[in-house]
């Protein structure tokens, strides 16, 4: 899909060197932004180009069932460049975090982009919306979420659900799910929708996620449920440090303990990098300082389905079906202690075909995203 | 009279209404509602209590942290665990970096566009900006280039007719005091904090593995120190924490609390507006011993009656009778009716929504007419914040407080009286913002020579298991959030969680009425606030902003039992 706007706005390079930046600046910026979504250097070219030439997006923000986290990693997105950029050069012209004004002027402002862009903007979501009770578990200037999400979402060219929240209704939705806390794909039937799911997603996979929007005038490759491929192709344990240490059976037994110290995978205390999809292991968070594995907690894949009811946190991931992560990682771990030599084959076995099975999809994945990108 | 509606109150956390009532160009009644709920407590039922923290942490992803921290300490008071040094350590630096960075947002970004007129700034003189900005501080961004440039971009941006967040706003107001030129300081600072809130943010990337939402741990914190591993926190974690520090004292001193007084002699009308209940509560917290050796604790705990500085009253979360939830004019029900006030550990959480049926103009505030409760101290409604903590500091006679608020007072020229104001709370999180950010560097210090004297233990395991629990605990788990005193009770029964509740800060201070219709402190402090123009009520956006509000985690979240099988993709 091509989104595109019909205003004459300025472009960005247009507005970055009236905002006095310089070439040199954007350039860094491109680079920035190509490496982010996989680029070969010859991308670079083409970022530049888009971003010289594609107009400005204006964009409406909603907060409905959530806590701001999602705004608040936005707003730590690294790249000064990109704060400056997606803060104000998108145009957001609602946002509850950020905006000047309030009551009935903020709302007319949202009103005024939903009339003159109309069919243009891209609508970001945060949060869920409660259906129980008729809409009454969140309103906004006496309307209920679930009316103006109809409303907002009707004149908008492509949604952005931001977050584990709006793409799955995340902690408001855990069981009982008092107030029916529902994800916006499940409202929302005749929009393309995009799902940035994590809670919060990391600050770069959401600016990196516009970002493809205003570079190449289309929604990013997404997956079968609806997340950017770019970001969610890979499980946390296959881009994991201490994956080795897995491999190798050799796990922290309880935390703060010698193997802890030594930095061994946190499999047995409750992990959940290999259910996982997200891009933690790969880009790190807060401008790639850390994710919370390197810091010593497991991952609680806050970015899957139904995450808080998938176990508790410190209890290792279950049995599976046909191919047992547990039952693999006791038997290594007796391997380790030298007991059976027919465990580090089996181990190996398994370990290798999942490896080259993981591999041939990626690499179907990424000719399907070649040629989605051309046929738009 | 004429009765007016702000919602949504924008540049704040959550969806918070206020509805006033306006004679003669002055407040003569406010109603606070918050108007969205997820209930969290519910679904935090019959859950392991040590993941609580992890679902409570998601009540708020801007004051994130504190709620984390408030449910790992409700757990080990129950379960009677004692974590190491260490993790005192980190959990007060976590805790410094946070207070740290959320009052910078709070005043650049949230409150500041109450008081800086944005248009304004396209006629400062650059110069005349440089001279004033270098008067005021050693901060190297102060040249006229600077400014002038900064201008430029201004003057393009307001001219391209999309004004995005900034469109809409009150400006040209009257009630915009402020120069041009200390206007265009206020918005280059603007700029400059957006850029440095996610570094001081890192401190909880290094200890919690990723901001917001960092992660904890029940008995300790998970980042092991490990002075022989990349993994742990070692040398190179550690100075970058120290780095991180240094530079948040910086911007403090010499940009949020130089900018804090230039602006503050433009409003000191506001030193007697917005004043409200009088009464102040605080928990404190960052002890310099451990968390259960309260008598060593930066912020002091206390309660001052009716700005009463000469008498502390001591608060006792475990006495059922102090600190007690109403629901009489909120959207819920208890078994024992609403006029009943319960302790948290017998706290309920069951709705029942009674409003207008949406869309409506107006709630019956003579009915319930909010999401959340009303939580009275011996009766008392409360104030709490950072001005409650530096009256409570000022009050127990700790010279680091009385020195910083000595400094504000005489800097400004004003009594003592100006603090129970809107200027006095927005002045107070700035003073507080500088002590903290001066604790963070003495907490560093600590850890590096605990570090150096061989303790590197970081979590006691010895309870983590369920099977070493007793059948019935009880805990209570306090903080000081940025918006003010936070505690959590627990009650865990057979290895999971029994009752949850949290009262929180901004539902002490955004609580619709008590059972005897005595007001909270956003509908006390709103009552004689002048509003020159109602279709622009700048007016009650500056006296509640100065509250910081932060409502998701005001109105009640909730978990039921459940065996959940993990569903695992494989490749």
């Amino acid at each position: 899909m091509i989104i595109e706007t019909s205003t004459k706005r300025k472009t960005y390079y247009e507005e970055l060197t009236a905002k006095g930046y310089s070439r040199r600046d954007f350039m860094k910026f491109c680079t920035m932004i190509a490496a982010y979504m996989g680029l070969q250097s010859s991308g670079v070219a083409q970022v530049a180009e888009a971003l010289k030439t594609k107009p400005r997006l204006p964009v409406i923000w909603m907060h409905f069932q959530e806590c701001t986290c999602c705004s608040e990693s936005f707003i730590r997105s690294s790249h000064p460049i990109v704060a400056d950029i997606i803060l104000d050069k998108l145009s957001l012209d609602y946002t509850e975090t950020l905006m000047a004004a309030a009551g009935h002027q903020a709302e007319e402002a949202m009103h005024k982009t939903m009339k003159e862009h109309y069919g243009e903007y891209v609508l970001c979501v945060e949060g869920s919306v409660p259906l129980g009770a008729d809409g009454v578990y969140c309103m906004i200037g006496g309307k209920s979420s679930l009316d103006i999400l109809h409303e907002v979402a009707e004149g908008a060219k492509a949604i952005i659900c931001w977050g584990s929240c709006a793409s799955n209704g995340c902690v408001q939705a855990a069981k009982p799910n008092p107030t029916t806390a529902t994800p916006i794909h499940k409202i929302i039937k005749n929009k393309p929708i995009i799902k940035v799911p994590g809670c919060p997603p990391i600050g770069e996979v959401m600016a990196g996620t516009i970002v493809h929007i205003l570079t190449f005038g289309t929604l990013p490759a997404l997956d079968g449920i609806g997340r950017p491929k770019a970001f969610y192709s890979k499980r946390v344990h296959d881009s994991c440090y201490r994956r080795p240490y897995y491999d190798a059976g050799l796990y922290v037994e309880s935390f703060d303990d010698e193997n802890a110290k030594r930095g061994y995978c946190l499999y047995k205390v409750g992990c959940k990098g290999p259910s996982t999809y997200n891009a933690c292991g790969v880009m790190r968070w807060n401008n790639g300082v850390s994710f919370p594995i390197q810091s010593g907690h497991g991952c609680f894949g806050c970015s899957e389905e139904s995450f808080w009811d998938n176990g508790p946190l410190y209890q290792r991931l279950p049995n599976i079906a046909g191919f047992g992560i547990e039952a693999t990682a006791d038997t290594v771990g007796k391997v380790a202690l030298g007991v059976t030599a027919a465990g580090i084959a089996a181990h190996a076995v398994a370990t290798n075909l999942r490896k080259k099975k993981m591999i041939d999809n990626l690499i179907s994945e990424g000719k399907e995203s070649e040629q989605e990108l051309k046929a738009e | 009279m004429t009765r007016i509606v702000v919602d949504p109150i924008t540049r704040i956390e959550g969806h918070l209404r206020i509805e006033a009532e306006i004679n003669n160009g002055k407040i003569t009644d406010a109603f606070s509602s918050g108007t969205m709920v997820r209930l969290i407590e519910e679904i935090l039922r019959g859950r392991d209590p040590r993941d609580a923290w992890a679902f409570v942490g998601r009540v708020c992803g801007v004051c994130t942290t504190v709620h984390s921290l408030a449910s790992i300490r409700a757990v080990e008071d129950a379960l009677d665990i004692t974590i190491p040094p260490n993790a005192e350590l980190v959990r007060n630096l976590m805790f410094c970096a946070q207070n740290v960075q959320d009052h910078v947002i709070h005043f650049y970004h949230l409150h500041a566009l109450d008081w800086v007129d944005v248009v304004s700034a396209l006629k400062a003189d650059p110069k005349k900006t440089s001279e004033i900005a270098q008067s005021i501080s050693n901060w190297p961004k102060s040249s006229p280039g600077y400014f002038s440039d900064l201008q430029k971009r201004l003057t393009k941006f307001v001219e391209s007719g999309q004004l995005g967040i900034f469109a809409n706003g009150y400006w040209g107001h009257p009630a915009y005091k402020l120069p041009a030129e200390i206007n265009l300081i206020g918005v280059a600072h603007y700029l400059e904090a957006l850029e440095w809130q996610k570094e001081i943010a890192k401190v909880h990337t290094i200890f919690g593995g990723k901001n917001p939402h960092p992660n904890f741990l029940v008995g300790g914190m998970a980042c092991s120190i490990s002075l022989d591993d990349a993994s742990g926190i070692n040398a190179e974690r550690l100075a970058y924490v120290g780095k991180l520090l240094k530079d948040a004292q910086q911007f403090v001193e010499q940009v949020y609390i130089p900018d804090l007084l230039a602006i503050a002699p433009y409003y000191l009308d506001w030193g007697a507006i917005g004043g409200g209940l009088g009464n102040f509560m605080a928990y404190g917290d960052l002890s310099t011993s451990g968390y259960r050796d309260v008598g060593n604790y930066k912020f002091p705990p206390g309660v001052i009656l009716n700005k009463d500085l000469s008498k502390i009253h001591e608060v006792d979360l475990r006495n059922d009778s102090e600190v007690e939830e109403y629901i009489t004019n909120s959207w819920y029900e208890y078994a024992g009716g609403d006029g009943v006030g319960l302790h948290p550990w017998k706290g309920e959480t069951k709705l029942k929504y009674t409003g207008p049926k949406p869309p409506f103009d107006f709630l019956n505030t003579e009915d319930k007419y909010s999401y959340l409760k009303t939580p009275r101290w011996k009766g008392h409604a409360m104030e709490v914040g950072p001005l409650a903590r530096m009256l409570v500091g000022y009050a127990s006679g700790r010279p680091e407080f009385k020195e910083v608020v000595d400094y504000a007072l005489s800097a400004l020229n004003v009594p003592a009286t100006a603090l129970f104001s809107t200027l006095g709370r927005t002045a107070a999180r700035g003073l507080e913002a500088k002590l903290v950010a001066g604790w963070g560097l003495e907490f560093y210090d600590q850890l590096i020579n605990n570090i150096k004297n061989g303790d590197t233990r970081m979590a006691n395991t010895e309870k983590f298991k369920p099977e070493t629990w007793p059948k019935k605990a009880m805990g209570v788990g306090h903080t000081e959030a940025p918006r003010g005193a936070l505690a959590h009770w627990i009650v865990i029964e057979d290895q999971k969680i029994a009752n949850y509740q949290l009262v929180v800060p901004s539902t002490w201070n955004a609580s619709p009425r008590d059972k005897d219709g005595n007001p909270s402190a956003y509908e006390s402090a709103l009552r004689d606030t002048p509003v020159h123009d109602v279709n622009q009520p700048l007016e009650i956006l500056r006296t509640i902003h100065s509250f910081d509000p932060c409502l998701a985690c005001a109105v009640h979240l909730y978990d039921e039992d459940g065996k959940h099988v993990n569903k695992v993709k494989v490749l």
